[in-house]
């Protein structure tokens, strides 16, 4: 395998004008062309005008990547688009709300386990406790390993969130 | 101030018509149905804008292309809601695959019943997604003219293409304000690169000047980018003296009888083009997207040359095939660069340099491999091809072609002096394409020739045309090369499948001469290499549609030929040379 074919991860924030339709292109055009979506999480970030931000998470050759950009570059909608990770280490979070089912010693365990990775219980019952963190994918992925024997049953992560550093404007 | 604002009070449908008129359209393609009653209710009151009636919302789009392609203009269909806008839908992926700017009006059911399931609804905004370059859903009447002008300037600047906007039967109802286009503020979002990256293009005038075996490609952007575009290609194709090659849908941009021209590249293309392809150290790719008609094998395409490659689409570079210097531009504007660097750095064109190369280009040329085998009892159709180009010289005459080897044949041997006069599918090779796109450049260009050299499966895709051809006395002259197979998927599997003809055999043809007399054309018949010229004299002397039946050789097959997987310099050029190059791989056969 030659450098030009190593799959590389990249997070990719899109710019877009928040109307109709407009992440149907997105997804459709990562489906249609056969690309990977490893997250996506959208939400409008200028109300004054009407604009949204998507956060994708893909991955594939270099090659692939820079195709992925100019693809979506050409939908009329979008505004800009920006490779986080091509232009440094952006500042990525993830959100997740989990729940750990059981009773007593278990639930005392879990909710150890939690604070020490630095996750906040929202609702705490006899048999229940839920949970949220906010990290990065990582180490949310170990909160989660951790929860799986305490009596794990529930979880919903929102995909991830990124920003760049510095003190440029997107 | 009053006076004017009133004047701009009308319906959604009377909006439409006056922004057609406001956008320079003359003329526009549709099939009426309840969805779009309005608009035709509109059309019936004014006398500005002519609708061609078809028979099939397909032929709508595709006459629409023809028109777009022959004049440079914006084709504009109407079509109504449901079956009316799925039946567009072929023509619009075709249009976004060879980057014909089209502006599709459909109508859709009232906004308050979208998503009901509806009488003829459909997702029309969703299903046109993927083969749109955009497309808008208007629920507002007040903004129904600025989404109309917005839509004929995305269709047609930057990579042209097709652009729908559905309009709900209610909104066309709607009174409201029109805007005219002067009105209308740019989008923000949408702001196509024109202008080249100079330090890029000194880097691509170093290259050219460094060059000993260099090649121009040149494609269907630079037909696309306009007159002076191509004007400009063949200026630097003469400043340099370098040999060019052209895609299939580039014919046209540079002059064929020039001798510095090798003909068609790729899979049906020329010797020369191909092993100038394969061999050269420097490619000057301008407006083509290295399709893999063009390619073949993509690991063993041109593997010693540096590239250069001039597109107006970022997403078109390095897709396919990875570039050394990549000019994001409109053609125009990219060579004016180009030319201007070059004449700075006084450029000076080298024959000596370039000798050796053309040498070696004049070798493969001798091996003529378009040459077939004359026989004077059965027609060749390569025969029959060379005699309709040699009988319309000196006409104004356009071509455009179904899909198949007649489509072939025709790049091959008709040659185009230029541009904007050969109509064919090429993305997206849709089957049917050629006798409603022959109706469109007709309407556009009255008084010229326009012949659809088409195959015998291929026309009757479309067959219904026919129809509205002569209904508007179009003498649309429809030249069939009736082989009895579909021609090209009987080649592959002579080729690939071990001659198992599996349903190929087009049975139980029509008539085509009582099909044309049935229509109201006139039909004509060519049996033998004899009553060719015949045939064609008279086509040409009626003023009249006509469907001349050419019936060719069944077997014959088209050459030279880059099998799927192979590489340039192992093409077949005949029917002796099937194991030349070895069998096919695997992965080959999986190739279309």
């Amino acid at each position: 395998m030659t450098a030009s074919e190593t799959v590389e991860k990249h997070t990719i924030a899109v710019l877009v004008d928040n109307e109709p339709g407009v992440l149907a292109r997105v997804i459709g055009l990562f489906s249609g062309r056969g690309y990977n979506i490893e997250s996506l999480t959208v939400a409008e970030i200028d109300t004054a005008n009407g604009l949204s931000r998507i956060t994708i998470v893909t991955s594939g050759t270099p090659m692939i990547i820079e195709q992925i950009k100019n693809q979506l570059n050409r939908l009329v909608p979008i505004h800009r688009v920006h490779d986080l990770t091509a232009e440094g280490q952006p500042i990525e979070r993830e959100l997740a709300l989990i729940r750990v089912k059981g009773q007593g010693d278990g639930l005392a365990e879990s909710r150890r386990q939690a604070e020490k990775l630095g996750a906040r219980t929202v609702v705490s019952t006899a048999e229940s406790l839920i949970f949220e963190i906010t990290d990065t994918t990582e180490k949310l992925n170990e909160f989660i390993g951790k929860m799986q024997p305490l009596g794990l049953v529930d979880v919903s992560r929102t995909g991830v969130v990124a920003i760049a550093r510095g003190a440029g404007k997107f | 101030m009053a006076a004017d604002q009133s004047a701009r009070q009308m319906s959604g449908a009377e909006m439409v018509i006056r922004a057609l008129v406001d956008q320079g359209v003359d003329v526009i393609f549709g099939y009426p149905g309840g969805a779009v009653l309005p608009i035709y209710d509109a059309l019936f009151q004014q006398n500005h804008v002519r609708h061609i009636l078809v028979r099939h919302e397909q032929g709508a789009v595709h006459a629409a292309e023809g028109y777009a392609r022959s004049t440079g203009k914006v084709g504009v269909v109407l079509v109504t809601s449901g079956p009316g806008a799925t039946n567009a839908v072929t023509g619009l992926t075709d249009a976004l695959m060879d980057s014909v700017p089209l502006v599709c009006l459909t109508g859709q059911v009232p906004t308050h019943l979208i998503g009901n399931d509806a009488f003829q609804e459909a997702d029309t905004t969703g299903i046109t997604r993927p083969c749109t370059k955009h497309n808008y859903l208007v629920k507002d009447v007040n903004k129904l003219a600025q989404v109309i002008h917005e839509a004929f300037f995305v269709a047609r600047t930057g990579r042209p293409g097709p652009v729908v906007v559905d309009l709900p039967k209610d909104v066309l109802f709607a009174p409201g304000t029109y805007r005219p286009p002067e009105d209308i503020p740019p989008r923000k979002s949408y702001k196509p690169q024109t202008q080249p990256d100079p330090a890029r293009v000194q880097q691509a005038a170093d290259l050219i000047m460094s060059a000993k075996r260099p090649l121009f490609y040149g494609g269907g952007g630079i037909v696309n980018s306009g007159p002076r575009a191509c004007q400009l290609f063949a200026e630097l194709v003469k400043l340099t003296g370098f040999p060019c090659t052209l895609t299939l849908m580039g014919l046209g941009a540079f002059p064929a009888s020039d001798p510095q021209y090798l003909g068609l590249v790729g899979m049906h293309g020329t010797f020369e083009s191909n092993n100038a392809m394969h061999d050269c150290d420097v490619m000057i790719n301008v407006g083509a997207r290295f399709d893999d008609r063009v390619t073949g094998k993509v690991p063993a395409f041109s593997p010693g040359s540096k590239k250069i490659h001039v597109d107006i689409d970022p997403s078109s570079i390095n897709k396919n095939v990875t570039v050394d210097v990549a000019l994001v531009g409109d053609a125009a504007e990219t060579l004016t660069a180009l030319i201007a660097a070059l004449k700075a750095k006084g450029f000076k064109p080298d024959a000596g340099k370039i000798a050796p190369w053309w040498k070696q280009i004049s070798v493969w040329r001798a091996r003529n491999s378009l040459a077939y085998a004359k026989n004077d009892k059965v027609i060749k159709p390569q025969y029959a091809i060379e005699r309709l180009y040699a009988l319309t010289r000196g006409k104004d005459t356009y071509i455009t072609t179904e899909v198949g080897q007649h489509q072939m044949w025709a790049a091959q041997l008709f040659k185009f002096e230029t541009p904007f006069h050969w109509m064919t599918s090429g993305g997206l090779g849709t089957m049917g394409y050629g006798l409603p796109a022959a109706m469109g450049v007709q309407i556009a260009h009255p008084g010229a020739l326009v012949i659809d050299i088409a195959g015998e499966a291929s026309i009757l895709m479309n067959i219904q045309e026919m129809s509205t051809i002569c209904q508007y006395k179009l003498p649309v002259k429809v030249f069939i090369l009736n082989n009895q197979y579909m021609g090209m998927v009987r080649q592959w599997q002579e080729l690939l499948h071990g001659g198992r003809y599996s349903q190929s055999y087009s049975e139980a043809l029509p008539d085509f001469v009582k099909l044309a007399d049935a229509f109201g054309a006139v039909g004509l018949r060519a049996d033998k290499p004899d009553d060719v010229d015949r045939v064609i004299k008279e086509m040409l002397a009626v003023d009249k549609a006509v469907i001349a039946d050419i019936a060719v050789d069944p077997a014959e097959n088209c050459y030279p030929m880059i099998p799927s997987g192979k590489a340039h310099n192992e093409m077949l050029l005949g029917p002796g040379d099937k194991q030349s190059s070895g069998p096919l791989s695997e992965e080959g056969m999986v190739l279309v």
